[in-house]
């Protein structure tokens, strides 16, 4: 896909090499070759930047709390206690529920689209999904505290505690004001991600692959659980990661809805912290060592997103080579 | 189940043979359930949109998009307009950083580096730094440039701007690629240098893409809350300066609205949401209706 256009001094068809005229104009157009290539280089020395002055920023907090920074239960900024274990905690809990309900109705969404609908309905499905793309998390933490939160998170959180309250993670008192509530509005923020994804997944698979099917004698959803599902694995996978990654760095709206406590707690129906969501809560009132704790709290939610983030890119990137 | 799987035609079903009935319930089963993943996908963009137009306009006055809040959350009136303008300037100064920049950076992708390794890096790592939580961005520049200099519109439109550009560089180079090598050639046996092509020539002839991915990226960064609550901080009032003073944006007003306790300034926030919501959405339909006068496609 990419190939054709990239090398174009290599082809024998590109007069570019032939077009460098003499003195001046030479000069000129060395000129613009270097200038693009700082642009382009920008991109990793801002990168590089970025790690490099977080990190040294980060540096103190990180040596007088040793490895007690992330393995630590206890925040406690007036003493100089840091610990960050419940805020890596509550990241990777809130983001496991936004995927855990985001990827099903995901790919539900993506497979009616490419398999079932009318095509009258595909445009006006697929524009409505999109639009959840463009709210700003802000509107979404707002709306998620004073509209979905006595609407539909504080009934549920109840209802999951009061059904299966004997499991800890159902554990009482109930609030959706939870790593619950965080969990399910990320997933409303990601399921958009997701299902751009897995729509161009899926009709990737080729014609003839569901044709094979039909022909065997399989009924619409045999189809698309033997030749769908199967071809469309690795990049369903790529879009998982990347709504994951999404959700992990996710900010303001989960900080409205997480319930702003520092302490760990097994129960998600309680309410607990995630890393991004305490910088922006903090931030205003930390002093310098907690500014730099909280510098540190970024340094380590960069290396969690970015390793996700990779990854997803590998996998994404080894199916378009794919083709 | 496995009974059931398509495959078991190669056990001697005929095309003529109906399904069994089994088969054709699960089928009704799973049918059903990607409707309802649907409807509960669509659920969502319905009470979101209903709320924000209820409560929204409900707020919203010509006093809201005139007048800077009242200084406590408790008292009624008042508005945005300081939260507008810092938004329009720090939007304004990070597209123009992070547009030519990220439009040069696409040039040299595309006709420059095609498949060496800088290319690849760049090209990596832009992809990479779209995943960056951006609230990570903000501690950068907050290390970076508010230590040393203050809060400010430069330092949010700094956060704001290294949000944007990975964006631009991957979607106009996507743009870029699309441009067919026969009008490059063209240009070149007129006698045109390298850089006269690709500026009077390959560019133009991708600016409607090119102009829907900066639109895409424009509409997500007026949308940024948590960089801006780092580098720009917030304020009550109308403040223009570039550095040295904190300047409120929207999504900043609108998060503290949101953690306010008292009804007029959730009412504030609401108003600020239709507000802000509406801004995106003009990016976003501006981005589609660019997208879909672009010559050159896929």
């Amino acid at each position: 896909m990419r190939a054709p256009a990239q090398s174009n001094d290599a082809r024998p068809l590109s007069l570019s090499a032939l077009a460098r005229g003499r003195g001046f104009g030479r000069t000129l157009d060395r000129v613009f070759g270097w200038t693009t290539a700082v642009s382009g280089s920008l991109v990793l020395v801002i990168l590089a930047f970025m790690v490099l002055t977080t990190t040294n920023t980060a540096l103190p907090v990180f040596t007088s709390e040793g490895i007690s920074f992330v393995t630590g239960t206890e925040w406690l900024p007036s003493r100089g206690v840091y610990g960050i274990l419940p805020f890596i905690y509550g990241t990777l809990v809130t983001s496991t529920i936004a995927v855990v309900i985001a990827v099903p109705i995901s790919v539900g969404v993506s497979l009616y689209l490419t398999e079932l609908a009318p095509s009258w309905m595909k445009g006006p499905i697929a524009y409505a999904v999109d639009l959840l793309a463009a709210v700003p998390s802000v509107v979404y933490g707002l709306w998620g505290v004073f509209v979905l939160l006595p609407l539909f998170l504080q009934p549920a959180a109840e209802a999951l505690s009061s059904v299966f309250g004997f499991l800890p993670i159902f554990k009482g008192p109930a609030t959706g004001l939870s790593y619950f509530g965080a969990g399910v509005v990320l997933a409303i923020m990601i399921i958009p991600i997701i299902s751009a994804l897995a729509r161009e997944v899926f009709k990737a698979v080729p014609a003839d692959d569901r044709l094979a099917a039909y022909a065997l004698g399989a009924t619409r959803w045999e189809m698309i659980r033997e030749a769908v599902i199967p071809r469309s694995r690795p990049g369903l996978v790529g879009a998982t990661m990347l709504g994951l990654g999404r959700a992990l760095g996710e900010t303001i709206a989960v900080a409205l809805l997480v319930g702003s406590s520092t302490k760990i707690s097994a129960s998600i129906v309680q309410p607990g912290y995630s890393m991004a969501a305490i910088i922006a809560n903090q931030f205003q009132e930390a002093d310098e060592q907690g500014i730099r704790a909280l510098v540190g709290i970024g340094v380590v939610l960069f290396a969690i997103t970015i390793l996700i983030n990779m990854a997803a890119r590998l996998f994404v990137w080894r199916l378009v080579a794919e083709r | 189940m496995s009974g059931a799987r398509a495959m078991d035609a190669r056990d001697g079903h005929l095309l003529s043979e109906r399904p069994s009935r089994r088969r054709l319930w699960t089928d009704r089963i799973a049918t059903g359930a990607m409707a309802a993943a649907v409807i509960i996908a669509l659920l969502p963009v319905v009470l979101i949109f209903y709320y924000i137009i209820r409560e929204g306009l409900a707020a919203m006055n010509w006093e809201f998009l005139t007048q800077a809040p009242p200084f406590s959350y408790r008292r009624e009136g008042g508005g945005y307009v300081n939260g507008l303008i810092g938004t329009l300037m720090m939007v304004g100064i990070a597209t123009v950083i992070s547009v030519p920049l990220g439009i040069l950076a696409a040039v040299y992708l595309v006709e420059y580096g095609g498949r060496n390794l800088l290319a690849s890096l760049i090209r990596f790592f832009s992809d990479v730094m779209t995943g960056v939580p951006s609230v990570f961005v903000g501690l950068f520049v907050y290390t970076a440039f508010v230590v040393p200099y203050g809060f400010g519109a430069l330092m949010g439109a700094a956060a704001l701007s290294i949000i944007m550009m990975p964006i631009v560089v991957r979607s106009t180079e996507e743009m870029l690629k699309l441009v067919p090598q026969e009008i490059k050639n063209a240009s070149y046996a007129l006698g045109a240098a390298k850089w006269q092509t690709v500026l009077r020539i390959v560019l133009p002839s991708a600016l409607p893409g090119i102009t829907t991915g900066v639109l895409l990226a424009v509409a997500r960064a007026a949308g940024e809350t948590a960089p801006l609550i780092l580098t720009a901080l917030g304020s009550l009032t109308i403040t223009t300066a570039l550095v040295g003073e904190p300047i409120s944006a929207l999504p900043l007003a609108i998060f503290d609205g949101a953690r306010t306790p008292f009804a007029a300034g959730q009412a504030r926030a609401w108003a600020g949401a239709f507000e802000l919501l509406a801004i995106v959405l003009v990016f976003t339909l501006l981005a589609r209706v660019a997208a879909s006068r672009s010559s050159i496609s896929r």
